[in-house]
């Protein structure tokens, strides 16, 4: 009986716990999401934890029942039956059933999730080692593109030597350039890789598909409501696959004018910028200050602060052919990237002034000594 | 040998042959998967010979279908390359051309391959291009640029419900693998 | 000395037992060595695939990069899993299998006793490979044990191919390992032992080794086709050349499925064997118990994509793959329930195998749980790739598949070294295994539905809370494994010697030899009933 007694204490003790915690349940279970979608998804979900418990609670039920009732000591001799052919027919073709009524939501709901077809507007994503690229390809933001890269500082995850800087809110969850779209409207998305396959998620609109290298993949979304969602890369694609995160703003059909406005605008300043550094003639002085400042935010990651890299993959640069090599060779791999490697093609990320300052720093630090120098002017010719 | 011995040597050979055989069948998977996305048009891969137009194509509705055209330019690939029109609303079973602008910034010699791909998937199969510059290798010399065509139709069976329908092409640099003996498989 | 090669024949053996020094580990063709070596050398894979779950573990316990950089966990994640799944759970099931198939069907050895030598040397040279890739430039495998295309093949390390000759060693290994079972298990049973009298351990062993013959080469296959690719100008997986990616993921998860019922199989093998015993009934419908097997056998051939819901799969491909899945849970279901029946009315003791395998039975289940999720394709989006696929596995995996092999150590180990474990302490042993594995892996189900996603060296603050039980639980089952060494060591060094039944409710011929079972049984097949 002080056994009965203690179990019932246990039992208890057990029911309080999950009940409070069922109170704050929502901090344990999936997300609803924003969307119809998303939402049919988090209902077949909680729709099979309910199947499953309550399966669950009979089996394990009469599993501990059995367990408590027929140890040996309440129970010496044993039965001697050992099988019975209708309570196999009988526990196979309740799950059975049990299961078509599962798939029957399922699939509709997969279906839905599928059809593509009637969109408003098409981006095209694009995943690479280590950041996404977006490029709207029709209506008034037709043109627009961008990449999308990891803006928490290295100060703050890197905690080798003792504890980083305190970490902001959206730790490892924000970026330069957010994907931007508006509300209410059927959004159609093309994702394919420039390298190796990534995965684009972002589960409060329960979308997530492969970006796979030579191919394109579809899907879609149409968020009612405005906000920003925050999502992660979700296929293993090397180093920094922790790195890349997705982070889409929806905003009004209002608003999102006004962004397409701002950010061609952006574009153009950008472009004039660049064109304005390109057009004058710079020192070595600030072509190295300008190549190392470019070098931390954007080559140290892989190649390191030191130019040492980490070979074979990331090659060391010191002394390296290419960067003690002829400079035409160097510039392409920097504009073009190298096939079959994780170098990027940052012609399109940097202007032709970045581009110019890191391939001189890259060719005068670390005892390279070069003496090299590289005019923006320069680089224009590789890119066009 | 002993009788045991010849039994269980008969077992082992045929279970040797069992092994023999999945190893074979595993390499079988990569044409069967080729076949089997041929027939239907899964993973949005488009054939890569040209298809055959007959005037029976053309169809009778009004129905319209949107095709957009994607490029990309993959890493290591000096060449600028974009679609002449971003899309084209078609009619199913009508012959159209379009094509695509290949520019080679660098100053080398360089071999490309253009790579298809439809979204969505199911419809790559009803997507027939009679003349397509992905059917052969574009080599441009340094600085060359060059229009390639595409003629294509679109199969007049092709569901109702694909409204859309977007053809992507990237563009690989294969300069060195044309130069090794042993070319890419098919 | 003499010559390697004895002369003697078997009646001198008899007299002589085991021969003596290295050259009787080196050379041995007796099953019962082999097996012996097969377990040593699996706990010994544990403990360095364990280890290197506990680097990751270390790195994840909170938010930030502390240990190891990036590249260097991808390593450790990738390496973990390729020596859980190649060198723990797969040789200990395999060791199982030489110690006990030969005694439970009444014969002398496998049926193939120098290839059942090479089956197992063949393991250390390959992992001696494996494990020395993290000294090459580049490091070791960094590309997940699943390896997927462009990833692993344009964009590996140099060790890439020291895997690739890796896997195809302990393909190799396998293979010949399974074909010995076979033929043992066709040929060699004691006269009057049918098929259908066989224990259940024999045919889920039967049954996993036709998996493994027909799987392991597929296996061969695409890492053959990964070193064509990387070296020979191939390009089965590379778009540039007119392959696919995702082609190998359906050549590889073709191989992966029903590997992961070859890791599964025995376990429910053993656990069919241990609840009978301590609930002193018979297996209830054993024949449903063969039949539900083999469904599940054949079955995991058809689901292989459900691993692949997001590659861009057109709908009616997922809507079967997301049926032929949940299919699969009936047959898994009835043996539940048979072990459950066999349990129901007997009259149960709870000695330490049996603890393992009850935990076994909940424990699977709650991982065949996460699985029916995981199989409802549209949810399988939120799912896929994130923590909540890696409690999964790890349930179905841990208190899984290991679990069952524990349960096995314990159940047969007085009969292999005629000693019996010290009962209070292995118990200790199993409610600490039981603690910890549940601390470790059941907070995974919720980092992976609050979004975490897989493979991942740092987090956002967010899943910080679960990631630090984790860890901390991680932790303890790593030490409750070293107490795991010591409970055996004390068994075999200071165990009160057992009679050759052992276990009062246990039936089969294994009990019928003297404990510890000597270097040659059944010269002379026993008469069956």
């Amino acid at each position: 009986m002080a056994l009965i007694r203690k179990l019932t204490a246990a039992f208890a003790m057990l029911s309080i716990f999950f009940t409070g915690s069922l109170v704050q349940a929502i901090e344990y279970n999936m997300t609803e999401g924003v969307t119809e979608i998303s939402q049919s998804a988090y209902d077949i979900h909680m729709l099979v934890i309910y199947v499953c418990t309550v399966i669950g609670i009979l089996t394990f039920g009469a599993m501990f029942y059995s367990m408590w009732a027929h140890r040996r000591s309440a129970h010496p001799t044993p039965a001697t039956f050992s099988h019975s052919t209708l309570v196999e027919i009988i526990w196979t073709t309740i799950p059975i059933i049990i299961l078509i009524a599962l798939a029957i939501p399922a699939s509709i709901t997969l279906i839905d999730m599928e059809d593509t077809s009637d969109a408003d507007m098409t981006i095209l994503v694009t995943g690479s080692q280590w950041k996404w690229h977006y490029k709207y390809l029709d209506g008034e933001q037709k043109d627009i593109e961008f990449f999308s890269a990891l803006t928490t500082p290295r100060e703050q995850f890197e905690e080798y030597n003792g504890p980083g800087a305190t970490k902001n809110e959206n730790y490892l969850l924000e970026v330069d350039n957010s994907l931007v779209i508006p509300v209410n409207k059927k959004v159609r998305f093309l994702f394919t890789s420039d390298d190796v396959i990534h995965s684009w998620w972002i589960s409060d609109f329960a979308l997530k598909q492969d970006a796979v290298p030579g191919f394109i993949n579809d899907g879609w979304t149409n968020v009612p409501v405005t906000g920003t969602f925050r999502g992660q890369c979700t296929e293993l694609c090397g180093k920094d696959h922790g790195f890349m995160p997705i982070v889409v703003e929806v905003k009004s059909e209002a608003d999102f004018s006004n962004w397409v406005a701002e950010k061609k605008g952006e574009i153009a300043a950008a472009q004039a910028a660049a064109a304005a550094a390109a057009a004058k003639s710079w020192t070595m002085e600030d072509l190295m200050a300008k190549g190392k400042e470019v070098y931390e935010v954007r080559c140290a990651a892989c190649h390191k602060s030191d130019g040492t890299g980490i070979p074979p993959v990331f090659p060391s640069l010191v002394g390296s052919p290419i960067a003690i090599g002829p400079i035409a060779d160097h510039v392409n791999i920097v504009v073009h990237g190298k096939a079959g490697s994780a170098m990027q093609a940052f012609g399109a990320q940097l202007t032709d002034a970045e581009i110019a300052a890191v391939v001189t720093y890259e060719r005068n630090a670390w005892g390279n000594d070069k003496g090299d120098l590289v005019q923006p002017g320069d680089i224009a010719a590789s890119k066009n | 040998m002993t009788e045991q011995g010849q039994q269980n040597s008969k077992i082992v050979k045929r279970l040797l042959l069992l092994v023999v055989g999945m190893f074979g069948f595993g390499f079988a998977m990569v044409p069967l998967y080729d076949v089997l996305c041929e027939i239907t048009g899964i993973n949005g891969k488009t054939s890569n010979v040209a298809a055959v137009y007959s005037e029976d194509e053309k169809e009778k509705t009004e129905r319209e279908i949107t095709v957009q055209f994607v490029a990309s330019i993959k890493r290591g690939m000096p060449w600028e390359f974009k679609p002449s029109v971003a899309k084209m609303n078609v009619v199913p079973g009508v012959v159209y051309k379009t094509s695509f602008y290949a520019h080679n910034l660098s100053n080398d010699n360089i071999t490309g391959q253009a790579i298809p791909s439809v979204a969505p998937g199911l419809a790559a199969l009803y997507f027939n291009k009679t003349e397509c510059f992905c059917f052969n290798q574009q080599y441009l010399k340094g600085q060359e640029d060059v229009d390639m065509p595409l003629v294509f139709f679109i199969d007049k069976d092709i569901p109702d419900d694909v409204k859309t329908l977007t053809l992507s092409y990237s563009m690989f640099n294969i300069t060195e693998q044309v130069k090794a003996p042993s070319s890419a498989a098919p | 000395m003499s010559a390697a090669i004895d002369s003697h024949d078997h009646d001198d053996h008899e007299h002589h037992g085991a021969p003596k020094g290295i050259k009787r580990w080196i050379y041995s063709t007796n099953h019962k060595d082999i097996g012996t070596m097969y377990l040593i050398f699996s706990f010994l894979m544990f403990l360095i695939g364990g280890l290197f779950a506990l680097i990751v573990r270390a790195e994840l316990f909170s938010p930030g990069l502390q240990f190891v950089q990036p590249e260097l966990f991808n390593q450790f994640t990738t390496m973990h899993g390729l020596i859980m799944v190649f060198g723990a759970v797969m040789p200990a099931t395999v060791g199982l299998a030489n110690w006990m198939i030969p005694l439970m069907i009444g014969a002398p050895d496998m049926a193939l006793p120098r290839m059942n030598n090479m089956s197992f040397w063949i393991l250390p040279f390959a992992f001696t490979l494996l494990l020395s890739s993290f000294f090459l430039p580049g490091g070791a495998p960094n590309f997940g044990w699943t390896f997927y295309a462009p990833l692993s093949t344009t964009y590996g390390p140099p060790s890439t191919d020291f895997f690739i000759l890796g896997v195809h060693l302990l393909g190799i290994s396998s293979i010949m390992g399974a074909i010995n079972v076979i033929v043992t298990v066709m040929n060699l049973r004691a006269p009057g032992m049918t098929y259908m009298k066989m224990p259940l351990f024999v045919w889920t062993w039967f049954i996993t080794a036709f998996l493994l013959v027909m799987v392991m080469p597929i296996l061969a296959g695409v890492v053959t086709m990964m070193l064509t690719d990387r070296h020979f100008g191939t390009a089965f997986f590379t778009a540039a050349g007119g392959g696919d990616p995702v082609l190998f993921q359906h050549v590889f998860w073709f191989f992966g499925h029903p590997e992961v019922y070859i890791m599964i199989l025995p376990a429910f093998g053993i656990a069919s064997t241990i609840i009978p015993t301590f609930s002193r009934k018979k297996l209830f419908g054993y024949s449903s118990m063969v039949y539900a097997t083999a469904s599940i056998a054949l079955l995991s051939f058809v689901v292989w994509a459900h691993h692949m819901f997001t590659t861009g799969m057109p709908v009616f491909a997922e809507l079967f793959f997301m049926y032929a899945t949940v299919i699969i849970s009936v047959p898994t279901g009835v043996k539940v329930f048979n072990w459950i029946a066999t349990m129901w009315k007997g009259s149960i003791t709870y000695e330490t195998p049996m603890l393992y395998a009850l935990a076994f039975v909940v424990l699977f289940t709650i991982g065949g749980f996460s699985g029916l999720m995981l199989a409802m394709a549209p949810v399988d989006m939120q799912y896929h790739d994130t923590y909540f696929v890696v409690a999964h596995f790890h349930y179905v995996l841990f208190p899984g598949a290991i679990f069952g092999s524990i349960a096995a150590v314990y159940y047969w180990m007085p009969k292999w070294c005629g000693r019996m474990y010290n009962e209070k302490l292995a118990a200790v042993q199993f409610w600490l295994s039981m603690i910890f594995v549940n601390l470790t892996f059941f907070p995974m189900h919720f980092s992976g539905l609050a979004g975490m996603p897989r493979r991942i060296p740092d987090y956002s603050l967010q899943f910080a809370d679960f990631n630090m039980l984790s860890s901390i639980g991680a932790f303890g089952l790593g030490l409750t494994q070293l107490l795991f060494i010591y409970v055996l060591y004390d068994c075999y060094k200071r165990g009160k010697p057992v009679d050759a039944q052992v276990w009062d409710g246990a039936e089969g011929l294994e009990w019928t030899v003297p404990s510890p079972a000597p270097h040659h049984t059944f010269t002379v097949p026993p008469v069956i009933k």
